[in-house]
């Protein structure tokens, strides 16, 4: 620890860890973990009650289609060249790191394809797909809602006896669990295309054989299709939250952002891990 | 619904987005009519040359603060302290998951071989080559690269960069060159840091999942299958997501303009960027390492 925190120049100093006076120095490590315990507990509540309130008003607050259209075409149509451009990148690495993968231990290519398919139903083209657009999307929400708070129009809002759950967070709530699903599908069907490809100039799998289905089961899909649903629903989520507790001016609209990248990020995650087990469980491998 | 909450509810809601999400001139409003297909894709391809070649001619003065040593050393333990020490939460959580991870989706492979002596070759060859540098470089790209952005793009426009000019000190060899070398130097640990955690989460992944003993899995990584050039690769990306990562966030926070919405902008487009450049310069690292 000998580069602890030396007190920031006033010119670096942008970041809001640090600015606490000094956390890292003093304090025992069981203060420390407690601190970050109850810090942990906190977030959890606040998010429960921003989902909670999302899922009240979607069922009972104003319909509002002009502004769920309009969170859909920023959420869905504006990540859509982004999403489409990683996930045949995607499928592309896959396919040819699985072929080399295999080409130590098997002879012939046949099942490549199948197998590929169904890691990507299953996980890989639902997760990391919602993986990047929360980078994208996640940041986009938390920056504007926390410059909306940083500018005081949150208050305003709450002024008007307008909740701003109901004005802010369920429009992009419902945009955004229509167009993850949406976009899911479309970056599995490149991911499958540019996967394909792959293998047929490096490894000279027919585009046929390729194409196998056969491993893809009800299972697969029922457990790829709910974790489009479950992150298409925390994205706007964790990062409404890390916009709505914003503070400390413009900067604090940058840390909000990160935040909610980092924050999204890690409960895609865990999401993953948890639906993953539960499908195992449920379906079998 | 009355007509005239509608527009209440639309009101406020557009007028705060407008200035904050938009990235071209077009407006966002009415986007398809106005601008012709061809326009914009030219002007994609016009930010986009400009985006790399702003990244190069950066690259090209680091480079040069580097190789003669021009380097704040301060503000490099600084910066080391801030990303690495910082981000090790952050890796450890999602190595440990990761590991998991993979493990449930090796399994298939493994139970309808039969190999269980394999899950320790084929979760291995995944997190060491792929999963562990790719998702530890997107996770500290969330982390260190948007925040490097914010910071840097908030003395651009507070004009902290021009003082240090006038001050006659080389922004580039005082702030830039240290972070970006901060930058590699915490993806390169991090990711011996995440391979190892996130082995020792699948080794026990499988335990629990599919009853396979660590010590089976571990022994299924050490047949012979798995070798230096896994490890090496792995890392060698890792070095490489880091190099796209720092120009990417420098460049993005020292071309910002118009104030603070501009510094939200720039960091969006940090995020975005670095982890699109990650994914294809991955591609052609994977490509050229086999």
């Amino acid at each position: 620890m000998r580069t602890a925190p030396s007190p920031e120049s006033a010119a670096a100093d942008t970041n809001q860890e640090d600015t606490s006076p000094d956390p890292d120095l003093d304090p025992p490590f069981t203060q420390l973990v407690g601190r970050e315990a109850l810090n942990l507990l906190q977030t959890a509540l606040e998010l429960s009650s921003v989902f909670v309130r999302t899922l009240f008003y979607c069922v009972r607050g104003r319909p509002d289609s002009k502004a769920v259209m309009f969170q859909m075409f920023e959420i869905g149509n504006r990540s859509l060249v982004f999403l489409t451009v990683v996930m045949g990148f995607i499928g592309m690495i896959l396919v040819l790191q699985g072929g080399l993968q295999l080409s130590r231990i098997l002879p012939e290519f046949s099942m490549v394809g199948a197998s590929y398919l169904e890691l990507m139903v299953r996980d890989l083209a639902a997760t990391i797909g919602a993986l990047m657009l929360a980078t994208r999307v996640g940041a986009g929400i938390a920056a504007e809602i926390g410059s909306m708070v940083v500018t005081e129009q949150i208050d305003a809002l709450q002024m008007c006896a307008a909740d701003p759950i109901d004005y802010l967070v369920k429009p992009r709530f419902i945009a955004s669990i229509v167009m993850t699903v949406t976009l899911i599908v479309w970056v599995t069907a490149v991911s499958f295309l540019t996967g394909s490809l792959t293998a047929y100039a490096m490894f000279d799998v027919s585009l046929k054989t390729f194409f196998n289905l056969q491993l893809i089961d009800k299972g697969d899909l029922i457990v790829g299709l709910s974790k489009c649903l479950a992150y298409g629903a925390a994205i706007p989520i964790v990062s409404a939250h890390s916009g709505l507790t914003t503070h400390g001016g413009s900067e604090g609209v940058g840390w909000a952002t990160t935040r909610a990248v980092v924050n999204t990020s890690l409960a895609i995650i865990m999401l993953d891990l948890l639906l993953s087990v539960l499908g195992y469980l449920i379906f079998g491998p | 619904m009355s007509r005239s909450s509608a527009n209440l509810a639309a009101t406020p809601d557009k007028a705060a987005i407008r200035p904050r999400t938009k990235r071209k001139l077009a407006p966002i409003g009415a986007p398809p009519a106005d601008v012709s297909i061809a326009e914009e894709v030219g002007t994609g391809f016009l930010e986009l040359a400009g985006t790399l070649g702003g990244m190069f001619v950066l690259a090209g003065r680091i480079i040069a603060r580097v190789f003669t040593l021009r380097i704040d050393r301060e503000e490099l333990m600084r910066n080391l302290y801030k990303m690495g020490v910082k981000s090790a939460p952050i890796v450890i959580v999602t190595a440990l998951f990761t590991g998991a991870l993979v493990v449930i989706q090796a399994a298939p492979l493994v139970v309808r071989l039969g190999a269980h002596g394999l899950l320790g070759w084929a979760a291995g060859f995944g997190i060491l080559r792929e999963i562990a540098p790719l998702l530890t470089a997107l996770m500290i790209n969330g982390r260190v690269g948007a925040n490097n952005t914010a910071e840097l793009g908030t003395m651009v426009v507070t004009e902290q960069i021009d003082a240090l000019r006038v001050l006659a000190i080389d922004p580039i060899a005082f702030l830039i060159a240290p972070r970006f070398i901060a930058m590699v130097v915490t993806l390169f640990l991090s990711a011996i840091f995440s391979d190892a955690l996130a082995l020792l989460g699948a080794a026990y992944g499988g335990y629990g999942l599919l009853g396979v003993e660590p010590r089976t899995f571990y022994n299924g990584m050490t047949l012979g299958l798995l070798g230096v050039n896994d490890v090496l690769s792995g890392l060698i990306k890792s070095v490489i997501f880091g190099i796209v990562m720092g120009l990417s966030s420098c460049h993005y926070g020292l071309s910002v303009k118009g104030g603070a919405p501009g510094v939200g902008k720039a960091v969006n487009a940090t995020v975005v960027t670095s982890a699109a450049g990650i994914f294809v310069v991955d591609y052609f690292v994977s490509f050229t390492l086999n």
